[in-house]
């Protein structure tokens, strides 16, 4: 908070932004409208939304076009799919149906909420963390080891719980720590590390789980190529008869826990010395060396938490108790591991739109399978949704920038009309500029969160 | 031994030609996380040319044509689906890795979309056909040639026709980025573009066309793979093989013999994890299956490759050179 370079970061970032603001009169005049638009943060919403929209528009257009060309598809078919879509568990049929979904649906979107804080937070400090798969698979290795080992009554089963959690999160931190060691050391592209490490614990996983035997594997239930859930062991986190609410799905507290988890980040980064010394060092490694941070440590930290984190997320949702974990070969890894990266991408990497983009996520994909099961398309339709939205997201910041230009026309238009007869426009302007350049530093080390 | 490096060859070829794709790009100054994305596309676009095709008794008489067509069909669907990547990076100066991913996603969906519609299947085969004479005919593409001497017959006896096509290409592709004019300029703009724009050089031009060779080069690897290794199944998923070419790209460190040597090095880890129970060695007229043997897991050849990466980058990064200009998108008012 103290740090004068904060002060200096954040000055050059908004330069523009302030200027928009600097302009006299303006704020009173255009009404609510504007006034939100100036703050950077409703922009991003905007811009998200836009891109959401758009998404939905081109999987509408996708489903049209099908529904023309097959035969036995109408086209009111292709107008009700979307809907289906739209209404996530919603659509699910129903009362009970719905709250069956809608409780599952929760659930799920813990495990990408966390995989998604991993991705974000490497973001935030300039990295690309596409390795969450590995990590992920790494603290569901540690959790289900913990959870299934210690006996059951030895100690209280909440104990398990919080010791299996933690052994699948530090399991997740030494693995993700490897590609910063790399970044760090030898100066090795993180993306390349981390997939290589993806497909190393892909295979560790196997080959621990194989050589332990038929301990873990689920062999009572003849599902072998899947480890035992840990409710065998009375392991399952807490639901608080949430379950039971939600018409037996496995809704549970972890979406609870894993939203916790994501104020806290959204506080580390902002409102922190060593978050705003990662984010320093995504910014310019060799500045935030000159200023006197230890760049190295730095880079391995960030990736030593986004791993925590992306096991962590594993760790939730094994255990639930009652979630089979694939343990056999992998010929693909994770989804929940990669659709961090959406999640991220769409939430502009804040941690608290991180928990929406990732129930937004789930809600679109329930959509996707009510849709297979009520009509004639499938269920892929709600991948290719959010892989377009994820295409129009690349131009977010476009959207922004057109936005803020929109904003300063009319805030110039407004001033044109204001001065004329009064004191010259150019002086004002540039008076004011040099007044709000003060105040602009003190709102920006309140607002904290710009990007 | 013959066996062997047959096998490598099968691996080592998706990789080289998909690796010299990312090449392409991220010497134009476009970084191309998509290769895994385009890959899948070209894959299934490949495989529904060649099931179609297949249905013409002529096509299944003349394998090796319709191989050929459903080849260039693959490439050219990798064209046209990275120009979605190179018009937002290009025109529109969005973030390549955001593209990238999302190109990643978007060719599973539509490959399995489209598949789960038309055949109410997860998956794409490129089936048994009947051919001229009614015979059912699998899908096989391999030419068989058994009486040749051992060094030939790595490359002459159950190779597949990619095989040559991809090395042909591969050469020609890296000579004409070394010796043209073209190739010249385009790996200018991944330098220092507005060096280049002074020039006279058209930026924009040679970085589409960078993109676009480099997603013909990916969907073709991508159809390559799946008939090669994939046993003509297209999935919707290539396990992870664009990634593995950019792995193997930033290995041989943005340059066509590094590339080489490193998908060959990769292939043959690779196959080492599909054919160890197999190898042998002939001592004293008694076959010893020496890794058979040794009772290691699968899983320990599986990681080998990966964990010999990384030893090998953590060793050699220090030379590692990268355009310098790639992954930003071009300005012409930037110095």
């Amino acid at each position: 908070m103290k740090d004068p370079a904060k002060n200096k970061l954040k000055n050059k970032s908004s330069g523009s932004e302030r200027c928009v603001k600097s302009v006299p009169g303006q704020a009173g005049k255009s009404g609510g409208f504007s006034s939100l638009l100036k703050k950077e943060g409703v922009r991003s919403v905007i811009a998200s939304v836009v891109c959401v929209l758009g998404g939905i528009l081109v999987g509408f257009i996708v489903l049209l076009l099908l529904s023309i060309f097959a035969e036995n598809v109408s086209v009111g078919e292709a107008f009700s799919g979307i809907a289906i879509v739209l209404g996530g568990p919603f659509s699910g049929g129903s009362g009970r149906d719905i709250l069956f979904q809608l409780g599952n649906m929760l659930f799920q979107s813990a495990p990408l909420i966390m995989t998604g804080l991993s991705v974000a937070l490497a973001f935030k400090t300039g990295l690309f963390n596409i390795g969450a798969p590995g990590q992920y698979l790494m603290g569901a290795m540690g959790a289900l080891l913990v959870a299934l080992s210690i006996p059951q009554g030895s100690v209280p089963s909440f104990v398990i719980w919080i010791l299996a959690f933690l052994t699948g999160v530090v399991l997740g931190m030494i693995w993700g720590s490897i590609p910063g060691f790399f970044k760090a050391y030898f100066n090795v592209n993180e993306v390349i590390v981390c997939i290589m490490t993806n497909w190393i614990a892909a295979n560790v996983v196997s080959w621990i789980f194989k050589a332990t035997g038929d301990r873990f594997i689920n062999i009572e239930e003849t599902k072998v190529n899947f480890i035992k859930k840990t409710s065998y062991n009375g392991v399952a986190t807490a639901t608080f008869g949430l379950d039971k609410l939600f018409a037996n799905s496995y809704f549970d507290i972890s979406i609870f826990i894993a939203s916790a988890i994501a104020i806290l980040l959204y506080v580390m980064i902002n409102k922190t010395t060593f978050g705003y010394e990662l984010k320093a060092c995504g910014y310019n490694k060799h500045a935030s060396k000159y200023a006197g941070m230890n760049e190295k440590r730095n880079i391995i930290l960030a990736m030593a938490i986004a791993g925590a984190l992306a096991a962590g997320g594993a760790a939730l949702w094994c255990l639930n108790g009652s979630q089979d974990f694939k343990w056999d070969t992998y010929l693909t890894l994770p989804a929940d591991g990669f659709n961090g990266i959406p999640v991220a991408l769409l939430a502009g990497s804040n941690p608290i739109g991180v928990i929406f983009s990732a129930i937004f996520l789930k809600y679109i994909g329930v959509g996707g399978s009510n849709l297979a099961a009520q009509t004639s398309f499938n269920e892929y339709v709600s991948p290719l949704i959010v892989a377009v939205i994820i295409y129009f997201a690349g131009f977010s910041k476009l959207i922004k920038d057109l936005l803020a230009k929109q904003l300063k026309k009319a805030a110039i238009k407004a001033d044109k009309k204001d001065s004329s007869g009064a004191p010259p426009a150019a002086e004002t302007v540039i008076e004011d500029k040099t007044q709000d350049s003060a105040s602009g530093v003190r709102e920006d080390v309140k607002g904290g969160d710009h990007e | 031994m013959i066996f062997m490096l047959q096998k490598t060859l099968i691996f080592a070829i998706p990789l080289l030609i998909v690796a010299l794709a990312g090449m392409y790009s991220e010497r134009s100054g476009i970084i191309n996380i998509a290769l895994d994305g385009i890959m899948i596309f070209g894959a299934f676009v490949g495989a529904l040319a060649a099931f179609l095709l297949r249905k013409t008794p002529f096509f299944v008489d003349h394998n090796q044509l319709t191989f050929i067509l459903a080849m260039t069909v693959a490439a050219v669907a990798g064209a046209i689906f990275s120009l979605l990547l190179s018009f937002s990076a290009i025109k529109l100066k969005a973030d390549q890795t955001i593209g990238g991913t999302a190109l990643n996603m978007l060719a599973p969906a539509i490959a399995l979309f489209t598949i789960k519609v038309f055949f109410s299947l997860d998956m794409l085969e490129m089936q048994r056909a009947p051919d001229s004479t009614g015979q059912m005919k699998d899908f096989g593409f391999v030419i068989l040639n058994d009486d040749l001497p051992a060094a030939a017959k790595v490359f002459f006896d159950k190779a597949y026709i990619s095989t040559f096509i991809a090395i042909g290409l591969f050469i020609l592709l890296s000579v004409l980025i070394y010796t043209t004019k073209t190739g010249l300029r385009l790996r200018a703009c991944g330098e220092h573009p507005q060096a280049a724009a002074s020039v006279g050089i058209d930026v924009n031009k040679m970085r589409y066309l960078g993109t676009t060779v480099s997603g013909a080069l990916a969907g073709l690897g991508g159809y390559i793979y799946i008939a090669t290794v994939a046993n003509g199944t297209a999935t919707g998923a290539v396990a992870g093989m664009g990634f593995l070419a950019i792995a193997i790209m930033i290995f041989g460190n943005w340059k066509p013999l590094g590339i080489a040597l490193g998908s060959l090095l990769f292939g043959f880890l690779k196959c080492l994890g599909v054919i160890y129970t197999q190898l042998s060695v002939n001592i004293g007229g008694k076959e010893i299956y020496f890794l058979k043997d040794l009772n290691l897991p699968m899983y320990f050849y599986n990681l080998i490759p990966y964990v010999a990466v990384l030893v090998v980058l953590a060793f050699t990064s220090k030379r590692s050179r990268a355009p310098k200009a790639e992954g930003i998108p071009y300005d012409k008012g930037m110095r």
